[in-house]
């Protein structure tokens, strides 16, 4: 690890973070999570959580911190992404500012509110992120200037998804690094769905380091694809966390599609109970990209579950980790801990480091783990080419029937659609005349 | 005269592994022709099924298969498929995440486009794909479930017919299609089976069982043991072998 990189960084986020307007509250949180990420720096091979993910590609360039440089990026660029127009609100930040030219807000039921947060920063922000624990964090934490805020108050439920994107606005010459930041905040009994979508513009390489929050009041329900598909340049760090009160109920989905290098990390606190997470992933390398998911839940109290699918595609010469952590502390009776990990090697140089861990320390607990690492069935591809598709239309469907599993379960079917259309093409499994429908 | 056979098998020997299967094999069938290969286990019926359609865990190690008028050996199993191949499997595979519906049409259309005819599109493959099911008497549900995944027996046998139908190849191996099931099934299925029979098509249908034969009346059989055709006769041999049993054919 780069030391001098560390040390330019520290005084980075020392600056960033003295020189920020707010409140005094938030001037604080900057300045202790800088404190914290100089004395950490850049994570390193010998902790634990980053043996198998080199931090070098975020040392790679001198990036410097973004600036709202929304150049070049009109409505007609965003929609070139072609991700699905929405029938719901859309909230367009790039690098990591607000954006209100290229958003389309509507008018949302029931007090619900979408801010700025560099316009009404929430009281309570970052009391999920241990800054000590995950450093890249704390940087954003010193560093972010802006980013999203939505308050669904108590019992109201929104009937369209609201939709967060997070734009990287690269520059060939002067790579960059951006902190998007949201806070949700799903009062007890609400009922909402929410997008967050990391998209990017330009070539060139860009850092994201993004950093999500929600916390969920008894009884709410709250749905939130993250979904990552930045150019091949693109570097991203995310952390999400979320505190899940009585009875409520998280499904996360994650799915990488996209960017050079992404490390994902996710800190889930089931923090009384009857609360129950579902946290699905899915992730595509190809080339050489580097795909890395963390899971930490914290079981803390009796009878709440858990249940992790993630599941990974790894092509040429890709890799993927996956670590799953299971914490199950000794009041949390009657514990529902389900975590699996499959994933489908592709190319001959693909690998997959995998380590699923429970902890226990409670006896009257279900708790299951397992991971899978294979190939795609040669029996059903014999079954699928004897009926006349060709070996690479074969493989696409046994592929897009592998990712199925995960897409499946996105309550937006519209977004299942298209990132199952993403999936094929980021793959490049070729069409083969006759074999597509 | 290599026009009149619809395939010609020669002298065809096959590996899986180390061991041996297929110790020359000589077969052939014309247009319009039923063939049935009959055997104990182990003889290789399933191995000279899965050679026909390009199952790639064997080698061939002498001879070859000439189909309408081409090397079969050379072509990938899709290739097959186009010009008209079509094995109904043994063991049809379960396909968690297809859905069946979108498999037969995506076959369908590929085999279509091969044929120089045109694609399908929803609508008609729907209603299609409807008329031939009433053929095998099977339930309409099937259609939006996964491919073959949680189907009974009966049920895997009737997709691998339906599909059959649907493609209406030239040549069609039936690969222990009656296996497994009960006579109201074993009737349903060979009636489908006999509604494809016409002038230009031919079949090779492998069992165990001389009852199938009772149904789908075959115009030649052949025993097969231990890799080699140990006898070929009309369709009176089925009932001999019923009788006799597979013993008394071992080592003629």
């Amino acid at each position: 690890m780069s030391d001098a990189a560390s040390d330019r960084l520290g005084r980075l986020a020392t600056e960033t973070a003295a020189a920020a307007d707010g409140p005094a509250w938030l001037g604080d949180l900057r300045t202790a999570a800088a404190g914290h990420f100089a004395e950490q720096g850049l994570p390193h091979g010998k902790l634990e959580e980053w043996r198998y993910t080199s931090t070098r590609p975020l040392t790679a360039h001198e990036f410097a911190l973004s600036t709202p440089c929304a150049e070049g990026v009109d409505r007609a660029a965003l929609e070139a992404l072609s991700f699905p127009v929405y029938a719901c609100s859309l909230y367009v930040f790039v690098n990591g500012f607000f954006a209100p030219e290229l958003s389309a807000p509507k008018a949302l039921s029931g007090r619900v509110r979408a801010e700025s947060l560099a316009v009404s920063p929430a009281e309570g922000l970052g009391q999920l992120v241990d800054t000590k624990l995950h450093p890249l964090a704390a940087l954003n934490t010193a560093c972010f200037r802006d980013g999203a805020r939505l308050v669904i108050p108590a019992g109201i439920r929104l009937e369209q998804p609201i939709h967060v994107v997070f734009l990287a606005n690269g520059s060939p010459t002067e790579p960059a690094t951006s902190f998007p930041r949201l806070f949700v905040d799903a009062g007890a009994g609400s009922h909402a769905r929410v997008i967050v979508d990391y998209v990017s513009l330009g070539e060139g390489p860009h850092w994201t380091n993004s950093v999500a929050e929600a916390t969920l009041g008894a009884n709410a329900e709250l749905e939130v694809a993250i979904v990552q598909r930045e150019q091949r340049e693109v570097v991203h760090s995310s952390l999400v966390a979320a505190r899940l009160d009585r009875d409520s109920r998280l499904s996360a989905h994650t799915l990488t599609l996209g960017g050079a290098w992404v490390r994902n990390d996710l800190s889930i606190q089931l923090a009384e109970p009857g609360a129950e997470c579902h946290l699905n992933g899915l992730f595509l390398g190809t080339g050489e990209r580097l795909v890395d998911n963390h899971s930490m839940v914290d079981h803390a109290v009796p009878h709440c579950s858990s249940h992790q699918l993630y599941k990974g595609v790894l092509d040429d010469r890709s890799r993927g980790v996956f670590r799953g952590r299971v914490l199950v502390r000794p009041d949390a009776q009657k514990t529902d801990a389900q975590q699996s990990n499959p994933n489908l090697i592709l190319g001959d140089g693909a690998e997959v480091d995998t380590k699923p861990q429970l902890e226990i320390h409670a006896d009257d607990v279900k708790c299951s783990h397992g991971s899978t690492i294979g190939r795609l069935d040669d029996d059903a591809l014999f079954y699928l080419r004897a009926r006349g598709l060709a070996e690479p239309a074969a493989r696409r469907l046994l592929t897009r029937a592998f990712a199925g599993e995960i897409l499946d379960r996105i309550g937006e079917p519209a977004l299942a659609e298209s990132l199952g259309q993403l999936l094929q093409e980021r793959l490049h499994l070729d069409d083969a005349p006759g074999a597509q429908t | 005269m290599s026009q009149e056979w619809l395939i010609e098998i020669e002298d065809l020997h096959a590996r899986a592994g180390d061991a041996e299967i297929l110790r020359g094999i000589d077969l052939k069938i014309g247009p319009g022709e039923v063939h049935a290969i009959m055997g104990p286990n182990g003889s290789g019926k399933s191995t000279l099924a899965g050679l026909l359609a390009g199952k790639p865990d064997f080698e061939v190690t002498a001879g070859s298969i000439r189909f309408r008028g081409k090397d079969l050996l050379e072509l990938e199993p899709e290739e097959r498929a186009r010009q008209g191949m079509f094995l109904a499997f043994q063991y049809p595979v379960e396909i968690p995440g297809v859905a069946n519906s979108y498999f037969l049409k995506a076959s369908l259309n590929a085999i279509r486009s091969a044929r120089g005819e045109e694609e399908l599109d929803a609508i008609e493959f729907l209603s299609l794909v409807r008329e031939k099911m009433k053929l095998v008497e099977m339930p309409e549900d099937l259609m939006s479930r996964a491919i073959n995944e949680g189907f009974s027996g009966g049920e895997k046998k009737r997709n691998e017919v339906l599909q059959m139908l649907l493609l209406e190849p030239t040549f069609a191996v039936l690969d222990e299609t009656d296996s497994g099931l009960d006579i109201d099934a074993l009737r349903t299925i060979s009636s489908g089976v006999n509604h494809l029979r016409s002038p230009e098509r031919s079949m090779l249908v492998i069992t165990h069982y001389q009852r199938l034969l009772d149904y789908i009346v075959p115009d030649h059989i052949h025993v097969l043991s231990e890799g080699r055709i140990v006898r070929t006769g009309g369709k009176e041999l089925a009932v001999e072998l019923e009788e006799k049993g597979y013993h008394w054919l071992e080592g003629a």
